[in-house]
């Protein structure tokens, strides 16, 4: 099968009247077996998951039910990000201003440039306080460590954010080192800007 | 002139060594392979830039499908703890009176993926494993006055009194935040705060905070 016989010394005659012992031929047609071997690695190809998956660790806080125990933020370390449908990310720094003015919407590529600026925003208007030297010993003496303490990033996705957008927005905070963010219910007026945006902007 | 004379070469080859790489190949996939576990419906997992790896034993799985369906799922240990698991669906049975039959408890135990509201726990539970899939509607989850996997979370955490139990969320990429936010607001009732999501691998981005540190090697995400 894996040759064509072209008939080249098969007919190798020793003489008349001698009779020829058959020799049997020790080749062995290995077409089948190749054939098998391959049938099975596809198989095993498809059927195997290779990479195992992560996990990726969420905390999320405790109701207060007590409004003193709440955590305070401070107006010019925070950042809030919102999120729509169709990918789309809108944010506003500290406070949202009563006409809106400070609400911007971008996307999921340029909302880490926004993350990053603030962060290095806040790390510069750094106020050193006495709190600072409890994060240094908790991260080695570390004195850059207690710098973005102050910075928190509030994420609040609304009804039409996919699953993927919050867990990319999570893995954002993953990827600059936020160390403090809160995934948290959109306001209605918050989510009335969003889709007024998005029907400006033409969201689908 | 002599006419030219076409040799005639055989066309056999030898198949040996193509065998050979063959069945080192197929032997590297039968050793690498871990067989994909039955799963209840597709899931799309999102990626991520976290490194840590999944601990599947003592844990309860809440997976999210795309179309919002929530569906809950008992592991424990490898060879089946079934004691915990039927203490599991025990507590379910007294909390919310269903009168499950010993039958139907056992049904449980043998596949512990739950994915029907409470009215139609116990016919499901009468179905073979075979047809529980088609039967998947989800558990209700958005309406936060009947969140009826709090139940089962209270349940799971009943049962896994004394030991460390983990809580693995599983979503697909298209499924909206409400239905996530359904789950997470059933643990935070049971007063659990800390949870795994599954995500597949992704590279960390050069150049970022993480990276940087990566690079330092001070990365307390790793472990």
């Amino acid at each position: 099968m894996a040759d064509i016989d072209v008939g080249g010394d098969s007919g190798h005659k020793k003489g008349p009247g001698v009779k020829k012992a058959k020799k049997l031929s020790t080749r062995v047609d290995m077409t089948p077996m190749v054939d098998l071997g391959f049938l099975l690695i596809t198989f095993f190809i498809f059927t195997a998951t290779m990479s195992t998956p992560n996990t990726m660790r969420l905390t999320m806080p405790k109701d207060e039910k007590d409004p003193k125990d709440l955590t305070e933020v401070k107006e010019s370390a925070a950042l809030t990000i919102m999120l729509g449908k169709g990918n789309q990310v809108y944010y506003y720094m500290g406070q949202i201003k009563p006409d809106g003015s400070n609400f911007t919407s971008t996307n999921f590529k340029d909302i880490r440039k926004v993350i990053q600026d603030k962060k290095a925003e806040v790390m510069r208007n750094h106020y050193h306080d006495a709190g600072c030297e409890k994060i240094w010993a908790k991260n080695g003496g570390d004195q850059n460590s207690c710098k973005d303490k102050d910075f928190v990033v509030i994420i609040k996705p609304n009804e039409e954010a996919t699953y993927k957008n919050s867990i990319d927005m999570l893995d954002e905070m993953a990827i600059n080192y936020v160390q403090r963010f809160a995934l948290i219910d959109i306001t209605p007026d918050e989510n009335m800007l969003v889709k007024a945006t998005e029907q400006r902007n033409n969201v689908q | 002139m002599p006419s030219v004379k076409i040799v005639r070469k055989s066309t056999w080859t030898d198949m040996t060594p193509f065998v050979d790489v063959a069945f080192l190949i197929l032997s590297f996939f039968i050793m690498a392979t871990k067989f994909k576990p039955p799963q209840p419906v597709d899931i799309t997992t999102p990626t991520s830039v976290s490194s840590s790896k999944l601990k599947e034993q003592d844990a309860v799985l809440v997976e999210l499908d795309k179309t919002g369906r929530v569906f809950f799922t008992v592991n424990t240990l490898k060879g089946g703890d079934n004691e915990t698991k039927a203490s599991v669906i025990r507590g379910v049975n007294q909390v919310r009176n269903l009168g499950l039959t010993d039958k139907e408890i056992n049904a449980y135990v043998r596949n512990t993926t739950v994915g029907v509201p409470f009215s139609k726990l116990k016919s499901f539970l009468n179905l073979p494993d075979a047809e529980r899939v088609k039967a998947f509607e989800g558990i209700p989850v958005t309406d936060s006055a009947n969140n009826e996997l709090t139940t089962w979370i209270a349940s799971a955490v009943m049962a896994f009194q004394g030991k460390k139990l983990n809580f693995m969320i599983k979503g697909d990429n298209n499924a909206k935040f409400p239905a996530f936010k359904g789950i997470i607001e059933a643990l935070r009732k049971n007063d659990q705060f800390k949870y795994q999501l599954i995500t597949d691998p992704e590279g960390v981005p050069v150049g970022t905070d993480l990276y940087k540190r990566i690079q330092e090697g001070k990365n307390e995400n790793e472990s």
